[in-house]
Order: C-alpha cells, then sequence, then structure tokens
C-alpha cells in the first residue's frame, strides 16, 4: 500500500467499446489492461497520466479522463498535491521530480497587459495587401556605420544571423527529446527561416542537412561539443541557467542514454550524463569571458556567441556583465519555461517571471549604452502570438518557444517527460514510442504553427500602424496594464490601461 | 616557421598563427607571455612549440596537434581537446584537461585544482592526463572516462600527492595514483583496489612516455606501488529522485 489516490480516473463506455485493445497497446505506463481469458478490457487509474494518447487512438471515442472525483477533505492550505507528494517522499525518501513547467498558479503578466491599435490618426495597416517586415537581424551591432567615398560599407560588421521571423525554436537536447521531435524542429526551423537549438546533447549525424539552422549549446558538461559541432552551429550558446530550474544542472538519467545518444553526446551507454549548475571554469564575468573568447577563437569570429541565463533576482546586473563579457546575444529564461526533467521544489519556487526580467534587463542595457551590443532573446513560456508581441515591446529581439512548438506536435502537458515514457514519441528514447511520432507531419504541424503565429504578429502591427517588428521593439507605448500595482507598472515600464 | 609573441594581444597573435598553419605544419612561437587561445580549435596534423607562460585556454577544442609547451601552463589547457598531445615541461593551473575527450597531456611537475573535471572517453577515445607531481584540490571531479595518472615525483614529505574532495562525482574513467592517498581525501562515490596486469600495462605505456619527454629513469618511478581508483557507479545519482 502507498497512500496514493489516484489522481485520474478513466470511464470506458462499454456499449461504444468494440475491445480493438489499441489502448492497452498504446499506453506505456500501463494503464489499460486486457484480460487474457475474457478479452475484458480494465484500468489501473493510479498509472494514469492524462496524456490522453488513449482517447485520441480510440477508434470509437469510448475513453474519457476526468480528474478523479474521490477527494481528500479540502483545505486550502493542504492540498491533495502536497498530501500526495508527502506519500511519495515518504515511501521513497527521494528528491521531488517532474517534467515541463512550474504549475503554480503565479501572475502571469502577459495577461494583465493589453495591446494598443491605431485609431484615424496614424490608421493602422492591412498586411494582406501591404509589405509587413517581420525579418529580424540577431547578433551585435555596432555603435555607428562608416562608409568609405565610394559608399562601400567601411565598418566591420559583427556577424549577423537572419531569421524571417522573430520566434526560433528553445533548446531541447536529443536525449530529453527523441530524434523524431528533434528533426521535425529542425525541418520546420529551415522551412520558416528561423533556427531551432541542440540543447547540451550534441547534434547527431541526421541532423547534420540542418546545420544552418541549428544553435549549438555548450555547458558545463561539454556533451557532444567538438570543434566540428562549434564548426557547424549558426550561433553558439553558452548555457548557464534555465528558467525551469535555475542554480540546478542537467542531469539525464543513464536509462534515457542508448546507443544513438550514447554516440552523439559522445559517453559510453548507460552512464548517467551529469552537467551540473556551475561551469567549474566559471567563476566570474571575467570567466565568462573567457569562455565566450574562446568559442569566438576556435571559430575565427564567424558566430555569434550566445549566453542563456535563467531570469532570476539580479538579472539586470548580470545582462550587464553578461554584454559586457562580449556576448552577442543574451537569453532570458523565463521561471514558467519547460524542461524534461526538474526538481519539483525548484521548478515551482526559484526564479522570476520572464516579463519582469526582459524588462529589468531591456531598461538596464539601455541605461548603460548596451542595449546594441547584443540582442536580447525573450524564453520562458510564450503561448501564443500575443505574448510575443508583448515580449518584443518589452525589449525582446525575438522570442525562443519550445512547450508551444512540442505541443504542435501532440504534446499534451502531462508533466511525465522525466519518466522517458512519452507516448506522443517526443520525450523518450523508446523505439516503440519514439517512431509514434512522423517527422514529416509533426514538421510540417510545427511550421504550421510559426507561420499563423507570423501572420498574427503582422496583424497586430499593423493594427497599431506599424509596418515593421523593428519599430515594435522595446515600444513599451504600444502596452498597458491591467490591475497591476504601480510597482508592477513600473518595472514593466508601462502606463496603466486608461492613461 | 618561428612567430614571437613579444606583448601581441592574443587575437593579433592567433590570427598569425592561423596564417602559419596555412603555409607550415611545425610552427615555434617565442616569448610567449600569458597569451590566451594559442592553438584554441586547431585541428589536423600540427606541431606547435612555445617557449614561455601560455595564458588560459592553451589548445582549447583541439583536434589533432602536437603542443611542446617550455614553460608553465596557466588555467584551463586542454579545455574540451578532442584529440592530439600537449606537453608542458612544468606545472599547469586550475582546470586542465577539463571535459576532455581525447588525446594526451604529460604534465611535468603539478597541476592546480580540478584536473581532468568532466573528463569523458567514448569507444577508442581514451583521454590520458600523466601528473608528475602533485594534484590539488577536486582532482577528476564528475570524471566520466579517461585516465589520470598522478606521481607524487618530488613530493615534500609532509605533503599528500592529491588535495581534498579527491574524485567528487567521479562516474566513469581511472585514477592511478603512485604511493596512495588518505582515505579521508577520496570522496564516497569511489573505491581504492590494487592493480593488476592490465593495469600495469597501462601505467608502464604512460609512464614510458613520460620518462621519455621529461628524461626520468622509469625505475624511479616504478619503485613505489600504485594505487587504482575507479568508480563504485556510473550512475551515481541513480536513486535519488521520486517521480510525481
Amino acid at each position: 500500500m502507498n497512500f496514493l489516490n489516484p489522481e485520474f480516473q478513466i470511464i470506458r463506455d462499454k456499449d461504444r467499446c468494440i475491445k480493438c485493445g489499441a489502448c492497452v497497446r498504446q499506453c506505456s505506463y500501463e494503464v489499460h489492461v486486457s484480460d487474457k481469458d475474457t478479452g475484458e478490457l480494465y484500468t489501473n487509474d493510479i498509472n494514469c497520466v492524462a496524456c490522453h494518447r488513449c482517447t485520441s487512438i480510440c477508434p470509437t471515442r469510448t475513453l474519457t479522463v476526468k480528474k478523479n472525483e474521490s477527494v481528500y477533505r479540502e483545505s486550502a492550505n493542504w492540498t491533495s498535491d502536497y498530501i500526495n507528494q508527502i506519500f511519495r517522499q515518504a515511501e521513497t525518501g527521494g528528491v521531488l521530480l517532474s517534467g515541463m513547467s512550474n504549475p503554480q498558479p503565479y501572475p502571469i503578466y502577459w495577461d494583465k497587459i493589453l495591446l494598443n491599435a491605431s485609431q484615424v490618426t496614424n490608421p493602422s495597416i492591412d498586411p494582406l495587401r501591404e509589405p509587413m517586415e517581420t525579418r529580424t537581424y540577431i547578433g551585435a551591432k555596432p555603435d555607428k556605420i562608416e562608409f568609405d567615398s565610394n559608399g562601400k560599407l567601411k565598418t566591420k560588421m559583427p556577424p549577423q544571423v537572419k531569421l524571417e521571423m522573430p520566434i526560433m525554436f528553445s533548446a531541447m537536447s536529443f536525449g530529453s527529446i527523441s530524434l523524431n521531435a528533434q528533426k521535425s524542429l529542425a525541418a520546420a526551423a529551415q522551412q520558416c527561416g528561423t533556427l531551432f537549438n541542440t540543447g547540451e546533447g550534441g547534434l547527431h549525424e541526421e541532423l547534420m542537412p540542418y546545420k544552418d539552422c541549428a544553435i549549438v549549446q555548450v555547458a558545463s558538461g561539454r556533451f557532444g561539443v567538438s570543434k566540428e559541432y562549434l564548426d557547424m552551429g549558426r550561433i553558439i550558446e553558452i548555457k548557464i541557467g534555465q528558467g525551469a530550474k535555475p542554480g540546478i544542472g542537467g542531469h539525464l538519467p543513464g536509462e534515457k542514454i542508448n546507443e544513438d545518444v550514447s554516440k552523439t553526446r559522445m559517453i559510453p551507454i548507460g552512464t548517467d550524463a551529469i552537467s551540473p549548475a556551475p561551469h567549474h571554469d566559471i567563476y566570474s564575468i571575467e570567466d565568462l569571458r573567457q569562455l565566450v573568447y574562446s568559442l569566438k577563437e576556435a571559430t575565427n569570429y564567424q558566430k555569434p556567441v550566445s549566453v542563456k541565463i535563467a531570469a532570476v533576482h539580479n538579472s539586470a546586473a548580470i545582462a550587464s556583465g553578461i554584454a559586457r563579457a562580449g556576448a552577442d546575444i543574451i537569453v532570458l529564461d523565463g521561471f514558467r519555461g519547460g524542461t524534461g526533467a526538474a526538481p519539483v521544489r525548484i521548478r515551482d519556487n526559484v526564479g522570476i517571471p520572464i516579463e519582469l526580467a526582459l524588462a529589468a534587463v531591456d531598461e538596464r542595457l539601455r541605461s548603460e549604452s548596451l542595449r546594441s551590443k547584443v540582442s536580447l532573446i525573450a524564453a520562458g513560456s510564450f503561448r501564443n502570438s500575443a505574448d510575443v508581441v508583448k515580449g518584443i515591446a518589452l525589449g525582446a529581439d525575438a522570442v525562443y518557444i519550445a512547450s508551444a512548438a512540442l505541443i504542435a506536435m501532440g504534446c499534451h502537458m502531462c508533466r511525465q517527460c522525466h519518466t522517458g515514457k512519452c507516448n506522443w514519441g517526443i520525450a523518450t528514447q523508446r523505439s516503440d514510442l519514439v517512431k509514434r511520432l512522423n517527422p514529416e507531419i509533426m514538421s510540417q504541424r510545427a511550421a504550421n504553427l510559426l507561420t499563423a503565429w507570423n501572420h498574427e504578429i503582422k496583424e497586430m502591427l499593423g493594427g497599431m500602424g506599424i509596418n515593421s517588428i523593428d519599430s515594435l521593439r522595446g515600444n513599451r507605448l504600444m502596452l498597458r496594464g491591467i490591475g497591476l500595482s504601480q510597482k508592477e507598472l513600473d518595472i514593466l515600464g508601462i502606463k496603466h490601461a486608461g492613461e | 616557421m618561428i612567430i614571437s609573441a613579444n606583448s601581441k594581444h592574443y587575437q593579433n597573435l592567433n590570427e598569425d598563427l592561423r596564417k602559419a598553419y596555412a603555409k607550415h605544419k611545425k610552427v615555434t612561437i617565442k616569448d610567449v607571455n600569458g597569451q590566451r587561445y594559442i592553438g584554441c580549435g586547431l585541428k589536423g596534423d600540427y606541431n606547435l612549440d612555445i617557449f614561455g607562460t601560455p595564458g588560459n585556454d592553451l589548445a582549447a577544442y583541439m583536434d589533432g596537434p602536437v603542443v611542446r609547451v617550455s614553460g608553465n601552463v596557466q588555467d584551463a589547457a586542454g579545455n574540451t581537446m578532442g584529440s592530439g598531445e600537449i606537453t608542458v615541461c612544468g606545472s599547469a593551473g586550475d582546470a586542465p584537461g577539463y571535459a576532455m575527450r581525447g588525446g594526451t597531456m604529460y604534465i611535468k611537475s603539478n597541476v592546480g585544482y580540478r584536473c581532468g573535471i568532466h573528463m569523458k572517453e567514448y569507444k577508442n577515445s581514451r583521454p590520458a592526463i600523466v601528473i608528475g607531481g602533485c594534484a590539488g584540490s577536486f582532482l577528476g571531479e564528475y570524471m566520466a572516462g579517461g585516465i589520470i595518472i598522478i606521481l607524487g615525483l618530488d613530493k615534500p614529505r609532509d605533503a599528500e600527492i592529491a588535495g581534498y574532495r579527491f574524485a567528487t562525482g567521479m562516474h566513469g574513467g581511472v585514477i592511478y595514483l603512485r604511493g596512495g592517498i588518505p582515505k579521508a581525501r577520496i570522496s564516497n562515490e569511489v573505491m581504492a583496489l590494487a592493480c593488476d596486469e592490465d593495469d600495469k600495462k597501462i601505467i608502464s605505456q604512460y609512464i614510458d612516455g613520460y620518462c621519455s619527454r621529461f628524461n626520468y629513469d622509469r625505475k624511479d618511478i616504478l619503485n613505489e606501488e600504485f594505487v587504482k581508483i575507479i568508480p563504485r557507479s556510473k550512475r551515481p545519482y541513480a536513486n535519488m529522485y521520486a517521480y510525481v
């Protein structure tokens, strides 16, 4: 007996069920069981994680997943989550581990920010008829540009990367997600003229055709990092932190290190892949500068170098240091960002919202005349195109999305990525599950999402009377807060609605 | 080809070095005085002879070349190196061989903290670091593969061969210690064993390499027993978590 109550209940409509057994075959959590003798189907509700694979695959729509109606005595303080977590820890003595993003009801500032639109004066623009620019160049910009007498550019430009839209796919390593999932993202990025990010897991040989739209990541464990790997990426990203687990490193358990993952990470099969939070050669901004420049030297100053940090209390000061350390790009990852695995207490309690961190960092870099020296990428839960527009108006050059892209590919946000049993073939290395994800179909779905968002961004821009994303960047006059305190408005640098 | 480093900025020096390698296989740099990133990202069948003290990240991400330093090196020499060889006729600073994945480093004297941190091996690529003197704390931290041999030559009588928190988080590879080390300095994740015949063969091979580079006599090194340190598990944190 483990004291745990099932979180979910499976309701099977016996009139509709044709006992085909698809649910039994499809569920990696072994929720559905078929009786060997009678062929009757039963459910182990306790194993259900609400991933909805069975309800989607069932040909007769027999199944419904419901929240378990059997409840503990209600308490606002001792919620069923906290009670169940104590049961789990009492049973195992383990650190609670979960996947995906912070589910706690903290304020979501995107939902408290409203966009402007033009009326009469400075008329709105119709993106269906008029050119509307969402192309974005990422990389450090020179303070001024000089030309010679023939009108040729004299200034040596730092390396720039062109994005057809200000949205990229955030880092998800091969290991944390499947090769088919990574392939889908890479192909979608290529189709849409944007980039995907390898995460700290190396670049699988089957992804080499997509190297021109790859951001290659370097983190403390240096998994998969070699001279070729650095040469292949369009951008090299140093990972210092992740929004879902600030101050915590990565740890891919040995059971996910199969032959293919081992080859890409260049480590033996079955060994834990440990990437601790601190880079043990970085204890200061000066040390960070050393790593930034070692990567620039190794690639002959041909690629922008990015530094990714989690959004934390002192992000603004840290970002100022990163800009001074010679990074071309700063990535800020908010505390609602996703993860393949994070300790629950860290995921749910550490870090700050991306909205506040982004506004604070942009403001700080401007006040120190550093803003043009770096591109600013925001990450950590952009759920739709309006979030993207608000993020750019708060100061981002572009945004990273990951959870949204996975949802486009079938993720149902069941937060079980850490178990490696993903029924949708995304966060798993089990070959029977991985093959459920068809990269051709899923890349098109991810590309569709980007195309749709890009179009929506153009419509919102047009509504504001703006025809280029550059005119939106840091343009906080286009934003108004709703139901926010003066302090929150001050940090966001926006006025209240009606002002 | 000989390059004089003088007081050149590292960017200029490395630019000169890249140009030199476009035409020559062997390059010597003289009067090096703390310039960083020398040979960083260098790939191919090259030779590099350095006189003076190269700065941090010497031969980082290097793949193939043979580097010899007549002098000491600063921090993170051989950082994430893929293959090749670095010989240091002196001491190395902190974190030499960080995440080294292949190739060999011979260091005549001592190394600082965190030597061989995150060293890894994969299939035939098995990196090795041979340290003639003593090591600072955290030797072989998070080590996931490869070989570290530490000889403790010229060790002061009251000193230990390596500092504290020896092999913390180690989950792969092997460390050979000449003489041994007090138990209190060794992390819980590893165990000390006697060397078997296979170990002796490996040690002998690298001792030969060390002796030929620094003019030592084998007998003076093999006069003490070696102790082998290996991890208890390749999954040190396997039972740490409860899934929710």
